[in-house]
C-alpha cells in the first residue's frame, strides 16, 4: 500500500485557529520548504498528494470541522453565498442551485465519484492543484524519470525547452463561477479580502492559486441572475466516473430575443489556469444564435486553446473537444432544459 | 443442483468482509518488507550496498541476489529470471533488494538507504527495436539478438492454397498491450515454525507452481514448503507464478522464524505486469469465390517485455487456436516473440489467442465484404464440423459455434437492422473458440492434472478438498456443488477446502480455463466412489437392491419409494462402519492429444468452447468518440453447472475485451511506464460498460463433468474484434490497431476519403509475403 509521510494534523475549529496554526508555519516555511503547513477541507486531493510525495506538510490543518465554512444561503437581491467547505454532493443536490445555477450544480455532479465528491468541498476544488503525468505519480516514477519542474526539478518534462510548468488547471467548478462572475472572500491574519474567482487563478503551474501561505478560502458569492440568464456545463471526460476534464467548457448567457445580449465562455482542463474566451464572447456579443455563428465561435474557440501532451487524452483529441464542446455548449443555451 | 443457480458459497463472507485476503493475515511479531525496484529499464549494477539499510533501526534484514542466487522461471525451458535483479536490470520496477522490517514505514525508509550504482545500458522498446537493435542484447541466451523464441509450423502447403484462391488477403494488425489490473493487489505472508518448516500465504492462480519454484529457488526440499492460498481477489493470469516477494517472504521466514508480509501497491502490480503481449500481426488468407478458406499464413511478432514468464507458451498460441473454429485446409504460422526492456508479459484471459482472433476477425470480416457475403451467415457457411480435427491435429469435440451465432444474430436482431442502422452507428459481428484446459502441464509429466479428495465425517459433514484456487470465478462453488449433487446433500453440508499444498491434492491451477473441467471430473470420481460405498451400506441396512436407491434431499432412499430410506447422516455412519473411515480420491487425467511435432503440446485441449459476439455502436461525428453502446454474446459452454456464474463470466470477459477494445494501453514512455495508476490506466466503469446480453449454449460435452466446458476466457475473445467490425459498420472506415481510440477514427475517417485501396487480387496473382518493415 502507498503510505502517507508522517505529519502532524490539526483540526481547527473556527477560521482565527486555521489563521493562527497556518501563520506559525508560514515564516518557516521560508527557512524550510519542509517545515511547511497545509490547508486541508476533504483532502481528496491533498492526501493522494501527499502520498506520492509531491507534498510533503509538516503540519496539516484540517478545516472539517470549522461551521463557519458550511452553508448554502440564497437570496434574489444578493444572489448566492456558499461556504467554502459545502460538500460538493451538497451542491449538487442543492434544489436552489440546480434551479438557479445549473450550470454549477452540474460542474460539482461530474467531478470524480460519489465517494469523492461527499467528501471533497467546493473550496478544495477551487483550490485543486494543478496536474500533470509527469507530476502525479509516485516518487519512485517521478526520480526514474529525474524530477519535474513542479517539484525537484529544473527541467519540465513536458516542454524540455520552456520556460514554464504546464501543469493543467482541472477544478471543474472554477470556469463555472468565474463564467457567473463569483467572488471569493479570502481571510488572512491581516484581515478578509474579496476578489473575482478569476484573480484567483494566474499562469503558473507551479503556483496555480494565487492566495498567500495562511490565507483560508472562506465564502464564495455568485450574484443572483436576471431572470432570463442561461448557463451550462460541458465535460468531456474518458470515463463516466473518477476522470478529470480533458477538456470542458463553462458557459452563460442571455438573450434578447434571437439575440445574444450577453455571454460568457470559459475553457477548463487545457491551460494552467480556467481559460475566458473573450474574443469568442466579442464575436457572439449582440448576434443572431445562427448555427453559422456558432460553428464561427467554436473554431475561433479552437484556435485558443494550446493544451500540451501531459494528461489523458492526446492533443489532437483535447482540441477537437474543445471545439465540439464550445458548440455544444452554445447549443445548449438556448436548449429547453437550461432555461430557468 | 447441478444447473441450478445457487449464491457461491463465499458471497457471505466477501460481501460482509468477513474473508480474509492475504493482505488481512496478520501474526505474531510479523515483519513487513517492502521491494527496491530499478528506476532504469536497462542497467548494469556495479555497486549495490544494503549496509546502511541494515543498520537502520528496525530494519530486520535486507534480501538480494546474494541471498537467493538460483534461476528460476515459470516454464521449464526459459528460465532467464533470478528474484532479484543479479548483475542486470532490464525493466523499470525489477526488484533489486527486499527490506524487511518492523513495520512498512521503516521498512520502507531503509529502502532509500540501500545504495546502488548503475550504470545505465540503451534499450530496446518495440518489436522493431527489438529486432532492428541485435546489439543491444537483453538475455545472452538468445541464439539471435534479442529473439526469445522462433516458431515456424507447416500444415500442407499454403502457397498451393493461395493459387487456388480467388482471392488473397493481406493485412497487418497491431494489438496492444494491456495489463490484468485485479482488485487484489498481489499479498503474501510467510511464517516458519521451529521445526523449519514454511508456510506462505500467498495470492496465487497457480499454488502447485509456486510451491515447486519458491523450494527450488529456496533450495529447501517441498516438503518443507506449505503454499496456502487465501481468497484471491481476481487474477485473470497475472497471478500465475511466483514473484520476488514470495521468495523474499519465505527465506526471511526461514532465516529469522518469524513472519513477514509482503503487500504490493497498486503502481507495484503495474510493474509486475505479465499481461496480454503487444501483437504485431501479418494475416494472409486465401478463399474461393464462394468464401471458403483454401490457405492461412500467420505471422505474429510478440513484444515480451524482459523475461520470459509464460512467453513461450504464449508465442504457440499466438498460432495453435486460429484453426478451431473454420474449416481451415492449409495453415502456416511463424511467430516470434521479442525480449524489450519493459516488464514481462504473460498470460491474461485468452492467453496469446485474442490477439490472432482479433486479427482474423477482422480480416474475415473484409472478406466477407469484398466477396458481398453476411458476416454473420459466412461465419456459420465456414464454421468447423463437430468432432472433427484441425489441420494442426487439434481434435473438435462438442462444438455450439452455428448455434452461437445463430443467438446473437437473432438476439441482435442482426437481420432486420445490419444495413439500416442510423448514421454512426453500427453493428458487427465475431465469433472465437478457447481451449478447456491445457492439456499439458507446464512441466511435462504423465501424472493427473487434478485431484480431489471427499471425506465423510459422522455428523454427515463432507469435506472437499483440491489443489485448485478460487479467484473469484466460484471454483470453490462449483467443488461443493458437484459433490452436493452425488451426495443428495445441500450445499451448507459441504466444507472445501482449497489451494493448500500440505492438505490438498495436486491441481495445477486457475488457468487456461481448466479448473470446471478437470477438478470437476475428479471431484465427481471422488464423490461417485464414496456414493457407492454409503449406497452399499444402506442397500443392506434396506434389505434392497443398491442399485434402485438413489440419494437427495439428504437422504439416501428408493429412487421410486423416497418413504424407504435413511439419513445421509445414518448412511455415512454404516458405510463408516462397514468399510472404515470415509474417504475417497479422484483425479483427472486428459486423454492423449495432438500432433508429433515440435510445439504439438500447446493449444491442446479435452474441449473447445465457442463464442459469438454480435456488437453495436455509435461514433460521435464530432469528437469521434466510440460508445458501445450494447453486446450480444452467446457462448457454448457445454453445460452451465450455475447459470448465474456462467452468466457472470460472459459478462465480465465482455467488460474485459470491451476495455481492451475502446480504452486500455499499457504503454511507456523511455521505459517507463506512461500510467501505473487506476486513474490513468483506463479500466472501464459501470457508466461505459455497454448493456450486455449473455447467452449460453449447451452442447453437452461428453468428456466434461455433467457436459461442462469453460466460461472464464473464452467469451473475451469475439468482444474485440466485433467491436472493431461493428466501428467499420458505423463509419466505413477501418481501425486495424487497438485500442480504437477518437483519434484513430479521425485518421481513418481522413484516410477513407482518399481513393480505395485496388480490388481484390486476381485469382493465380497472389502477392508475395512482404517482410515486415522494421
Amino acid at each position: 500500500m502507498m503510505r502517507l509521510p508522517k505529519f502532524e494534523y490539526r483540526a481547527a475549529r473556527t477560521v482565527a485557529e486555521a489563521l493562527e496554526w497556518m501563520g506559525e508555519f508560514s515564516s518557516a516555511a521560508d527557512k524550510d520548504p519542509q517545515a511547511h503547513a497545509m490547508l486541508m477541507a476533504g483532502g481528496t486531493d491533498v492526501l493522494p498528494n501527499m502520498k506520492h510525495r509531491v507534498f510533503t506538510p509538516q503540519v496539516v490543518v484540517g478545516l472539517r470541522g470549522v461551521a463557519a465554512l458550511r452553508g448554502i444561503a440564497y437570496d434574489p437581491e444578493h444572489g448566492l453565498r456558499l461556504g467554502a467547505g459545502v460538500r460538493l454532493s451538497e451542491l449538487a443536490a442543492s434544489p436552489i442551485i440546480r434551479a438557479r445555477y445549473p450550470a454549477l450544480a452540474r460542474a460539482a455532479e461530474v467531478i470524480s465519484t460519489p465517494q469523492l465528491r461527499q467528501m471533497g468541498t467546493l473550496g478544495g476544488n477551487l483550490c485543486l492543484d494543478t496536474r500533470c503525468n509527469y507530476y502525479n505519480q509516485s516518487e519512485f516514477w517521478r526520480k526514474a524519470r529525474d524530477y519535474c519542474l513542479k517539484r525537484g526539478s529544473e527541467i519540465c518534462r513536458v516542454a524540455p525547452n520552456g520556460t514554464g510548468c504546464y501543469a493543467v488547471s482541472s477544478c471543474d467548478t472554477a470556469p463555472v463561477l468565474i463564467a457567473l462572475g463569483a467572488t471569493a472572500r479570502i481571510a488572512s491574519r491581516a484581515g478578509d479580502r474579496i476578489l473575482p474567482i478569476a484573480d484567483l487563478y494566474h499562469d503558473d503551474g507551479i503556483h496555480p492559486v494565487r492566495l498567500h501561505d495562511g490565507d483560508v478560502l472562506t465564502d464564495l458569492y455568485v450574484p443572483s441572475p436576471p431572470g432570463d440568464w442561461r448557463s451550462t456545463y460541458e465535460k468531456y471526460r474518458v470515463r463516466g466516473a473518477f476522470d478529470f476534464p480533458i477538456a470542458s467548457v463553462a458557459a452563460v448567457a442571455r438573450f434578447d430575443g434571437a439575440q445574444c445580449a450577453d455571454v460568457r465562455l470559459v475553457l477548463q482542463g487545457v491551460a494552467t489556469r480556467p481559460l475566458p474566451l473573450p474574443e469568442v464572447e466579442a464575436l457572439l456579443r449582440g448576434q443572431p444564435w445562427t448555427p453559422d455563428l456558432l460553428d464561427a465561435a467554436a473554431e475561433l474557440g479552437y484556435k485558443a486553446a494550446h493544451p500540451m501532451d501531459n494528461t489523458a487524452g492526446t492533443i489532437a483529441l483535447r482540441r477537437r473537444i474543445v471545439r465540439a464542446y464550445i458548440r455544444r455548449a452554445l447549443d445548449a443555451l438556448i436548449a429547453p432544459s437550461v432555461i430557468h | 443442483m447441478i444447473g441450478t443457480s445457487l449464491p457461491k458459497i463465499d458471497s457471505y463472507a466477501k460481501v460482509t468482509g468477513a474473508a480474509k485476503y492475504a493482505d488481512d493475515l496478520t501474526l505474531p511479531r510479523m515483519a513487513h518488507g517492502r521491494i527496491l525496484r530499478s528506476p532504469h529499464p536497462h542497467a548494469r549494477i556495479l555497486r549495490l550496498d544494503i549496509a546502511r539499510a541494515r543498520a537502520h533501526p528496525g530494519v530486520l534484514d535486507v534480501i538480494t541476489a546474494a541471498d537467493l542466487p538460483r534461476r528460476y522461471g515459470i516454464m521449464p525451458t526459459t528460465q532467464d529470471e533470478y528474484p532479484f535483479a543479479l548483475d542486470t536490470v532490464r525493466y523499470v520496477g525489477e526488484p533489486v533488494a527486499a527490506v524487511v522490517a518492523v513495520d512498512e514505514e521503516t521498512a520502507e525508509e531503509a529502502l532509500d538507504l540501500i545504495e546502488v550504482v548503475y550504470a545505465p545500458l540503451p534499450t530496446v522498446s518495440t518489436i522493431e527495436e527489438a529486432l532492428a537493435r541485435e546489439d543491444i542484447r537483453l538475455h545472452d541466451t538468445t541464439k539471435r539478438g534479442n529473439i526469445m523464441k522462433e516458431v515456424h509450423l507447416d500444415f500442407g502447403d499454403v502457397d498451393e492454397g493461395f493459387a487456388q484462391a480467388d482471392l488473397v488477403r493481406e493485412d497487418t494488425f497491431f494489438f496492444e498491450g494491456t495489463t490484468h489490473a485485479p482488485m487484489e493487489e498481489h499479498s503474501c505472508v510467510a511464517d516458519c515454525r521451529p521445526d523449519g518448516k514454511i508456510t506462505l500465504w500467498t495470492s496465487t492462480q497457480t499454488p502447485h507452481y509456486v510451491h515447486r519454484e519458491v523450494a527450488k529457488v529456496l533450495e529447501i526440499p517441498r516438503s518443507r514448503l506449505r503454499v496456502i492460498v487465501p481468497p484471491v481477489g481476481g487474477g485473470f493470469g497475472g497471478k500465475c507464478e511466483p514473484f520476488a516477494h514470495d521468495f523474499a517472504a519465505a527465506l526471511f521466514a526461514l532465516r529469522h522464524g518469524r513472519p513477514v508480509k509482503f503487500t504490493l501497491s497498486r503502481e507495484e502490480v503495474f510493474y509486475c505486469h505479465r499481461g496480454r503481449h503487444p501483437v504485431k500481426m501479418i494475416l494472409k488468407t486465401g478463399v474461393k469465390r464462394d468464401g471458403a478458406i483454401t490457405a492461412v499464413h500467420l505471422q505474429t511478432f510478440l513484444d515480451g517485455g524482459a523475461y520470459a514468464s509464460y512467453g513461450l507458451a504464449t508465442v504457440y498460441y499466438t498460432g495453435a487456436l486460429l484453426t478451431v473454429t473454420y474449416k481451415i485446409p492449409r495453415y502456416k504460422f511463424d511467430g516470434m516473440r521479442l525480449y524489450t526492456n519493459k516488464p514481462a508479459c504473460g498470460p491474461k484471459r485468452g492467453h496469446g489467442s485474442t490477439q490472432p482472433r482479433y486479427a482474423f476477425e477482422c480480416q474475415l470480416d473484409k472478406i466477407a465484404e469484398q466477396l458481398g457475403l453476411d458476416p454473420a451467415a459466412y461465419r456459420k457457411q465456414l464454421a468447423i464440423e463437430p468432432y472433427s480435427t484441425t489441420v494442426n491435429g487439434l481434435r473438435v469435440t462438442s462444438c455450439g459455434l452455428v448455434e452461437c451465432v445463430d443467438k446473437v444474430v437473432e438476439a441482435s436482431r442482426w437481420r432486420e437492422r445490419r444495413g439500416r442502422m442510423p448514421a454512426g452507428t453500427g453493428l458487427g459481428i465475431a465469433i472465437s473458440s478457447y481451449v478447456t484446459g491445457a492439456g499439458k502441464a507446464i512441466y511435462w509429466n504423465d501424472m493427473p492434472h487434478s485431484g480431489v479428495i471427499v471425506t465423510i465425517d459422522r455428523g454427515g459433514g463432507v469435506a472437499v478438498l483440491c489443489g485448485s484456487s478460487d479467484i473469484g470465478q466460484g471454483s470453490d462453488t462449483m467443488l461443493a456443488q458437484i459433490v452436493a449433487h452425488e451426495l443428495g446433500i445441500a450445499l451448507l453440508d459441504i466444507r472445501v477446502y482449497t489451494g493448500d499444498t500440505d492438505l490438498t491434492p495436486v491441481d495445477l491451477g486457475s488457468y487456461s480455463s481448466r479448473v470446471t473441467f478437470m477438478a470437476g471430473n475428479a471431484a465427481r470420481a471422488a464423490a461417485t466412489k464414496l456414493r457407492a460405498l454409503l449406497f452399499e451400506a444402506a442397500a443392506a441396512h434396506l434389505g434392497v437392491p443398491a442399485e434402485r436407491l438413489t440419494a437427495a434431499d439428504g437422504r439416501i432412499h428408493l429412487a421410486d419409494d423416497p418413504a424407504t430410506g435413511l439419513a445421509f447422516a445414518e448412511a455415512a455412519q454404516l458405510a463408516e462402519a462397514a468399510h472404515g473411515t470415509l474417504s475417497a480420491v479422484g483425479s483427472y487425467t486428459p486423454p492423449k492429444l495432438g500432433g508429433e511435432f515440435k510445439g504439438a503440446g500447446v493449444g491442446i485441449s479435452p474441449a473447445y468452447s465457442y463464442t459469438a459476439c454480435v456488437a453495436q455502436v455509435a461514433v460521435d461525428p464530432d469528437t469521434y468518440d466510440l460508445r458501445v453502446e450494447k453486446l450480444w454474446v452467446a457462448h457454448d459452454c457445454g453445460r452451465a453447472l450455475n447459470p448465474t456464474l456462467v452468466e457472470g463470466q460472459i459478462e465480465g470477459s465482455a467488460y474485459m475485451g470491451f476495455g481492451e477494445a475502446v480504452l486500455e494501453e499499457q504503454v511507456f514512455r523511455k521505459g517507463l511506464h506512461k500510467i501505473p495508476s487506476l486513474l490513468e490506466y483506463k479500466l472501464p466503469t459501470i457508466y461505459d460498460t455497454p448493456e450486455i446480453v449473455a447467452l449460453t449454449v449447451e452442447t453437452h460435452d461428453h468428456e466434461g463433468p455433467y457436459g461442462a466446458k469453460e466460461a472464464g476466457e473464452g467469451p473475451l475473445n469475439p468482444i474485440i474484434p466485433a467491436i472493431a467490425n461493428a466501428v467499420y459498420d458505423a463509419i466505413r472506415a477501418r481501425v486495424d490497431s487497438t485500442p480504437i481510440t477518437p483519434d484513430k477514427i479521425a485518421r481513418a475517417l481522413k484516410e477513407r476519403q482518399r481513393p480505395l485501396p485496388a480490388p481484390a487480387r486476381p485469382h493465380g496473382a497472389p502477392t508475395p509475403i512482404e517482410v515486415m518493415p522494421l
